[in-house]
């Protein structure tokens, strides 16, 4: 393969963007796709299984949930303590260590660190950090090649779009989706594209010429050991692995609320990640990362980077939502999410879609800009219930609707809406007497259909579902009725 | 944990349990058969019930849309309303899990105080009739009652455990297994003011919800909060999906003769 170039697609911006403001348009194009909505569907469907069967085979789940968030709470407490702890370790390894407040410095570090190495080619693994700062973007404005080396991340960096999911990042794509984005995208040959399965080698051998021929290697990390300086990171593709130690150059692109005191809480985590994520009672590559090749080994990268990203994490912190940190980004709210598996990830139209997605954006970027986010949201608790790091998301939104509510982001119509019947409730008397008219008077109107296709002032209701018509009186008149007969007898 | 909760069940048949039912606003202005089969099913439990005539809502409106603010003096009206009873019962898991988890949230200090004494005594129907004052009703010969499958509301279901109670009631008063559908713990879209802000996702998670209950074969599909059984029933109609959607105090006091939600008189 002496002439093997790049192909120009690991050289092409995104093409295909969303926007936060656009949820509803976007959940309603995704619908609108009968193919993408039976493989969400499939996910919604399959994935509680696979999460519950794994959980149920492992025992104490809730022990271990309950220890690995005592643990994360501890760190969090403490990370004045553990953070230079970390730091202190991984720099004693041989790594260097970078601070980053902002995505933009975070990818200035990461193009310093490619252009003092004079480096062209990049093999990246998956890392939702690099997605939130748009690394890829970044250092191919700046020229140089990116190759996204998880499989579902290399599908959607061909198709020009983002992950839609926080794990399995090209699940909305259809196998013939896939299938055509390969015939166009790679030179075939004489090789065979039929099944899942020559799919899945095509991108193996395409890939390998990748790792062999990059000079940096970027991956994330899954936890960081403070007591010495290790950071962690699971895969099912060994692509992780490949990004770590081929290319000379490695650097780890992370986040402080990734680290935990002990090499053994890195470890409960994965048990409970694994599980949580995919069904899985490990990741098929668990592997931990101490820096550079030492002077009596034979591979592994000559320079190694750990760059730790802020972004607002201090700010969240120290706010009311600093549960959110401790997210171990497993994905089983997504899965679990009835709203998210309707609507896909894409209609977030943000890095994070999901319950996950609907604190952190508002988090991250703005509620102004995220306002409809905390919404996309039936206080289901579905969410809360799986989150492995037992986070109360549906809290969490709930907060974020009232902070919505409060600084006068919510839309005139409900907030009016809402205080007039908070108004009347609070007045019982004057309630019973417009309830008792108002209901009077839809009985009379709906008794004989039993139900309404179009009712003013109920257009959101309507237009997805006739309103059953009242069956006539409400309950406090007719008891009160009641009530006298007796009284009478 | 049956011997346990007939034991309970024994001691306050004895001193007949003052129960104040909850109506809820729902089933106060759309389906008041729902409060007079509660009322019927507490009696013939032996409770001593009334109901308090100033009640309205108890704010999930407000409090789930954000509006903490308006939710606070509903709150703080409905605990004043209720707090002389020994026990508060609604037909509903959402309404009573307002109470139970949300009151001592929202509110602070004597209130807060209020609020998690009356939370300790609040129930939903189907737990109060099967844990604390045991149902006394007669049973209804099996081919009386349709088959029946059943939707989990989320709120009952999650922040109450609610979900062996109303099956286990079923089984003992009507004779007859709930046909379980596949997810029936996946919420059905209503969420409050969510169906009318993201229609067209709710819409499609009640769609599936229905194709659930409809492929159990079931002629009934009940469920214990009136929020998602009108939003069931409106989807079904607005779809032309043959299914009876009724709520499960109807069904366990034998009120069949009644038009299902949303069918014409």
């Amino acid at each position: 393969m002496a002439t093997w170039t790049w192909p120009l697609s690991v050289r092409a911006n995104r093409t295909v963007e969303q926007h936060c403001e656009d949820f509803l348009d976007q959940a309603s194009a995704a619908m609108a796709q009968p193919e993408r909505r039976k493989t969400m569907d499939m996910l919604g469907l399959l994935m509680p299984l696979m999460r519950g069967q794994a959980v149920a085979d492992f025992g104490d789940f809730e022990g271990l949930r309950q220890h690995v968030r005592a643990i994360r709470q501890h760190t969090l407490d403490n990370l004045d303590h553990y953070l230079p702890k970390f730091e202190q370790e991984a720099l004693s390894n041989g790594n260097r260590v970078h601070f980053a407040r902002s995505g933009e410095e975070l990818n200035s570090i990461v193009l310093g660190i490619c252009q003092q190495h004079k480096a062209r080619r990049v093999t990246k693994g998956k890392s939702m950090v690099t997605e939130e700062t748009a690394l890829n973007d970044y250092l191919l404005k700046a020229g140089l090649a990116v190759v996204e080396t998880d499989l579902g991340e290399y599908i959607i960096q061909q198709a020009g779009e983002t992950p839609s999911h926080i794990v399995a990042p090209a699940i909305h794509k259809p196998v013939a989706e896939i299938r055509q984005l390969f015939l166009d995208k790679h030179a075939l040959g004489e090789r065979e594209l039929e099944t899942a399965a020559d799919m899945v080698t095509e991108s193996r051998q395409v890939l390998r010429e990748h790792f062999l021929a990059s000079e940096v290697g970027i991956i994330g990390a899954n936890a960081l050991v403070a007591e010495n300086g290790y950071s962690l990171l699971v895969t099912n593709e060994g692509n992780g692995d490949l990004c770590a130690t081929l290319p000379p150059v490695l650097i780890v692109c992370t986040t402080m609320e990734r680290i935990v005191p002990r090499t053994r809480d890195a470890l409960a985590l994965v048990r409970l990640l694994a599980r949580s994520a995919v069904g899985q009672s490990i990741s098929c590559y668990t592997s931990f990362y101490s820096g550079p090749r030492r002077a009596d080994e034979q591979d592994g990268p000559l320079e190694t980077h750990i760059v730790l990203l802020d972004n607002h994490r201090s700010e969240i912190l120290a706010s009311d939502y600093r549960e959110m940190l401790q997210c171990i980004r497993c994905g089983a709210c997504l899965n679990h999410c009835p709203v998210y598996v309707a609507a896909g990830g894409h209609a977030y139209g943000a890095v994070y879609p999901g319950p996950v997605g609907s604190v952190l954006t508002p988090l991250l970027s703005s509620l102004e800009e995220a306002q409809l986010l905390p919404n996309a949201c039936t206080s289901c608790g579905r969410c809360e219930e799986v989150c492995p790091a037992a986070i109360p998301l549906p809290q969490l939104l709930r907060d974020l609707r009232h902070e919505e509510f409060r600084t006068g982001l919510t839309a005139g119509r409900w907030r009016l809406g809402l205080r007039l019947h908070a108004w009347v409730a609070g007045h019982p008397r004057l309630y019973r007497y417009a309830t008792g008219l108002g209901i009077r008077l839809l009985h009379r109107l709906g008794r004989k259909k039993g139900g309404f296709r179009h009712l003013p002032l109920a257009g959101g209701w309507t237009s997805q579902r006739d309103l059953p018509a009242p069956q006539g009186g409400t309950f406090s008149q007719l008891y009160a009725r009641r009530q006298r007969d007796r009284d009478d007898d | 944990m049956t011997e346990r909760s007939s034991g309970a069940g024994r001691k306050a048949l004895r001193s007949r349990p003052q129960v104040a039912l909850f109506v809820t606003c729902l089933a106060d202005l759309m389906r008041p058969s729902v409060a007079f089969a509660a009322l019927a099913l507490l009696e013939k439990s032996g409770c001593e019930v009334f109901v308090p005539d100033q009640q309205t809502c108890c704010g999930q409106p407000g409090y789930n849309s954000g509006d903490y603010e308006s939710a606070i003096p509903l709150a703080k009206q409905l605990i004043a309303q209720f707090e002389p009873a020994q026990y508060v019962v609604a037909p509903s898991g959402s309404c009573a899990g307002m109470i139970v988890h949300h009151y001592p949230r929202l509110l602070d200090g004597e209130w807060r105080e209020r609020a998690i004494e009356l939370a300790s005594k609040t129930f939903e129907l189907t737990s109060f009739l099967a844990e604390i004052a045991p149902l006394q009703a007669d049973p209804i010969p099996p081919e009386r009652t349709p088959d029946i499958t059943y939707h989990d509301s989320c709120a009952g279901l999650r922040e109450l455990g609610i979900q062996r109670q109303p099956r286990e009631l079923l089984r003992r008063i009507c004779q007859k297994d709930v046909i379980e559908m596949q997810q029936s713990d996946v919420c059905c879209g209503f969420g409050g003011t969510f169906c009318a802000r993201m229609p067209e996702i709710s819409g499609k998670m009640a769609s599936d919800k229905l194709a659930n209950a409809m492929a159990t074969g079931a002629k009934v599909l009940s469920g214990g909060d009136l929020g998602c059984l009108l939003n069931l029933a409106g989807r079904a109609r607005r779809q032309g999906i043959d299914l009876e959607v009724r709520h499960v105090a109807e069904i366990l006091n034998g009120d069949l003769d009644l038009a299902a939600i949303g069918e014409s008189e």
